[in-house]
């Protein structure tokens, strides 16, 4: 798949799992020095159920985004499918 | 174990071809506080420091090799297009001769990378401040890169690579404090 051949929506369901991404990132670097912190906890928790629903709709469109069994795959197998990250 | 996710941590885009900026971006691909360096130096630091922080050093070396990707994306877009007579005109003639467009670990002067740039001391303290400079230097290096380019979607790139240094320094010296404390606590009665 090139760079033009993809959808619009691929661009704005990667940035939507990228944005929530970075909140998840943000908090778990900060949870690792102040474990004490319930509150960042509910928020980490809250954004990883987000997270999950996110990657699972943009893995249903187009394709896995982890291997190692952490993504199913329809035939053919879909993980050596481009486009990789730089070509987008 | 690690796992790969086949995503970006943040958008890279840019607006044209330009090996000139690629060469220069470089060296925080392949240079002493490139990604790479950063990545590796965490991640290693990790078997002989107290329990309290390998959390972090784990978490912050694994994002380094995400920001490596993102240099990486920068410098196979930016070169991309070239022909040889932009990269010769960028200075990039002796890498063409030894690598075409192929990335490789080196600095933007062509020094390749080597383990010198890092330092694991099994002091958790030298190991801490080290790391503490390492992310500042990283900054820095994101500033002058910066300022380098008018290309502003590069540039959106590099302000956010920019501000993770920053975020990482300041959990850097949170860890440090953590330690202090676990110190201190011992001297107690």
């Amino acid at each position: 798949m090139k760079e033009n051949q993809l959808p619009e929506h691929y661009y704005t369901m990667l940035e939507e799992l990228q944005a929530v991404d970075f909140v998840l990132v943000e908090l778990n670097l900060y949870l690792d020095t102040h474990p004490f912190d319930g509150a960042a906890i509910q928020q980490y928790n809250q954004c990883a159920q987000k997270r999950m629903q996110l990657a699972h709709q943009f893995q249903m469109e187009f394709g896995p985004l982890m291997p190692f069994g952490h993504a199913f795959s329809k035939h053919p197998w879909q993980w050596v499918e481009t486009p990789w990250p730089w070509q987008v | 174990m690690w796992i790969y996710e086949k995503k970006l941590q943040y958008p890279v885009r840019v607006s044209k071809c330009d090996p000139q900026m690629a060469k220069w971006l470089i060296e925080q691909y392949g240079g002493a506080d490139g990604e790479l360096s950063a990545a590796l130096r965490y991640l290693n630091q990790r078997y002989s420091i107290p329990d309290k922080v390998i959390g972090l050093l784990t978490d912050i070396g694994t994002e380094e090799f995400a920001h490596l990707e993102m240099i990486a994306t920068m410098v196979y877009k930016l070169t991309k297009d070239a022909t040889v007579e932009q990269l010769k005109a960028a200075g990039l003639g002796d890498h063409y001769v030894n690598h075409d467009r192929a990335l490789y670990y080196n600095n933007a002067a062509g020094v390749p990378w080597t383990a010198t740039y890092i330092q694991a001391k099994g002091d958790p303290i030298a190991d801490l401040y080290e790391d503490i400079a390492a992310e500042e230097k990283a900054r820095a290096t994101y500033q002058w890169l910066i300022d380098m380019t008018d290309d502003v979607d590069l540039q959106d790139g590099l302000k956010f690579l920019r501000e993770r240094e920053i975020v990482h320094s300041l959990r850097f010296r949170e860890a440090v404090e953590i330690l202090k404390a676990e110190q201190g606590a011992k001297k107690v009665f």
